[in-house]
């Protein structure tokens, strides 16, 4: 269970450029269900997600995975029970590393590291079969630097580094936004086999209405640093893209005018 | 160029190629332009020094400016991730700084180890029953020894987990910390490696030259750099291995160019214009592979 009490989060506080990007905001995700996170530019989605990883601190409220009281907890350390992928492919990993030594960092997320060798026989063969279930034949291309493959190659590898090491909640943050159409689908649909195979608790932020609803169990919509609806089950298969942009058009009190929001 | 002069390049290229491998900790592995070893450098031989002067057997005083650079080390890289100081201007700071601890150490602007134990005497002692050649290269050996040994454990360093997490650190910090790793703990620990090993080469230096002055670490950071820059223009591909001993032989190859070019009388080259000539040699070694389309990574922007 993932637990947000009463988050507030204001940048710049005090000053001319103070920005609150979060308003007071309670969000409870139960084990096992996958969250996928819509609002237009500046409605806090980014600020949510680096809360809960902790790039973040919040000004006031309480974030709790598990049972562990995880607010004043940073990235480093909270990465034990948090999985990140990055919405820019090359944020994800190193590109100066090679596609193995990428895998052995992640494999080691939330253990402590020594001076043993990174990389060792089972280590590779284990690394083989998974990059094998990928199905791009990455099983290949161990040795190869990170930066030599392609955008969705880098946030496949990423989706299997999120998963080398046990995880208590996967954020993924606009993970397929860098990528072509049909690259983005795929991405997605390995993203959504990894998450239901391994019942990973998930938090899925996008700038896509179609994915929101398309994918997951439940779908929240963040307006000015609030959670404006919150919808699963029936309700939620229900609705379509254009029940969803009229709730944005109420929201902004007007047609919507931001061009990256997605309605495909 | 007379065996000598050679055997001179040699141990030179060797002991500056120890300070090449903490500069390529810093600069390359970190991605953390570091100015301290211009003063860690001078630091290792004035504690050496001050220590041999006071009776400490040579190896002890040689670990104790290890530890002292290791220290000038950790405290640049405090001043840079607690107290949120630029990196290059942290560095500085701590140059400028360790200028007046030097003097403090040693008491006066130099001191003088002729007629003291050193660490290279047990070896000549050693080589003494050789041939003629041999003895000459007797300092070079044990140079070559312990830079080759160094390079050897750092490329197990850089492949261990704790290695690997530091090259993750320099090259995309926000990944490392995602992947749980304390990129601060990381600055800290390969700043005071690099320094460390500065202050070691340091130590050895005011050994081999008979005494520590407080002006013997000006230009330490451009020596090394060229060393490592003309090491990455050896290889095409970087691995840590290459990058290593790229590090040591760039520093030789510069040591050896050098003296060609002060015995070359033609040239009208003087002993007051290496600084001068380094700084041509590091400028060309940098503009000259990205004019011919191999990107250079890290210093040139």
């Amino acid at each position: 269970m993932i637990c947000l009490e009463g988050i507030g989060v204001t940048f710049n506080g005090g000053t001319a450029l103070e920005t609150v990007a979060l308003r007071g905001l309670n969000l409870e995700i139960p084990d096992g269900q996958f969250v996928t996170v819509i609002g237009s530019n500046g409605a806090g989605k980014s600020t949510l997600l680096n809360v809960l990883s902790g790039e973040i601190l919040p000004n006031v409220g309480r974030v709790t995975i598990g049972d562990r009281d995880v607010t004043h907890w940073k990235t480093d350390r909270r990465a034990k029970l948090v999985a990140r992928v990055f919405q820019n492919p090359l944020m994800g990993s190193c590109a100066d590393l090679t596609v193995e030594e990428n895998l052995a960092l992640a494999a080691r997320r939330g253990s402590s590291r020594g001076l043993k060798p990174a990389l060792g026989k089972a280590f590779r063969s284990h690394c083989q079969t998974q990059l094998a279930s990928l199905g791009l034949g990455l099983e290949k291309r161990l040795g190869d630097r990170m930066g030599l493959l392609s955008g969705g190659q880098r946030q496949a590898v990423s989706l299997l580094m999120a998963k080398l090491a046990p995880n208590q909640i996967l954020l993924l943050d606009e993970h397929t936004a860098a990528l072509d159409p049909k690259t983005a689908e795929s991405v997605m649909r390995l993203s959504d086999r990894m998450i239901r195979e391994q019942q990973l608790t998930t938090l899925m932020v996008t700038h896509s209405m179609k994915q929101a609803l398309q994918w997951g169990d439940r779908t929240i919509m963040l307006h000015e640093g609030r959670i404006v609806f919150d919808l699963m089950g029936e309700a939620r298969s229900k609705l379509t893209v254009q029940d969803l942009l009229q709730q944005f058009e109420q929201l902004e009190g007007n047609a919507v005018s931001d061009d990256s929001l997605l309605l495909g | 160029m007379t065996s000598v002069a050679f055997s001179g390049a040699l141990e030179l290229g060797f002991l500056y190629g120890l300070v090449a491998l903490g500069i390529y900790i810093s600069f390359r592995v970190l991605d953390f332009p570091d100015l301290t070893v211009d003063g860690s450098f001078p630091l290792g031989g004035a504690i050496a020094a001050a220590f041999i002067l006071k009776g400490v057997p040579p190896i002890v005083a040689t670990l104790m400016a290890i530890i002292a650079g290791a220290i000038a080390g950790l405290c640049t890289a405090t001043l840079n991730v607690k107290f949120k100081i630029l990196n290059l201007l942290a560095s500085i700071l701590t140059m400028i700084a360790l200028y007046s601890i030097n003097l403090r150490i040693m008491g006066r602007p130099n001191l003088s180890l002729l007629n003291q134990p050193t660490v290279f005497q047990s070896v000549t002692t050693l080589l003494q029953s050789l041939p003629d050649p041999i003895q000459i290269f007797g300092n070079t050996l044990l140079l070559g020894t312990i830079a080759l040994t160094t390079k050897l454990i750092f490329d197990r360093f850089l492949q261990s987990e704790i290695g690997l997490a530091m090259r993750a650190t320099g090259a995309n910090p926000a990944m490392a910390r995602a992947q749980g790793i304390s990129t601060d703990g990381m600055i800290l620990l390969g700043m005071a490696i690099a320094n460390a090993l500065s202050a070691f080469a340091g130590a050895l230096f005011a050994q081999l030259n008979g005494g520590a002055d407080v002006g013997m670490g000006v230009g330490t950071i451009i020596f090394g750099l060229a060393a490592v820059i003309g090491g990455e223009t050896l290889f095409d591909k970087l691995n840590v291995w290459q990058a290593t001993i790229g590090a040591i032989v760039g520093s030789i190859l510069y040591r050896i160019v050098i003296a060609v070019a002060l015995q070359a009388d033609f040239l009208g080259i003087q002993a007051q214009d290496l600084n001068l000539v380094t700084a041509v040699l590091v400028a060309i070694a940098l503009v000259v592979p990205r004019r011919f389309g191999k990107q250079p990574g890290g210093i040139s922007r």
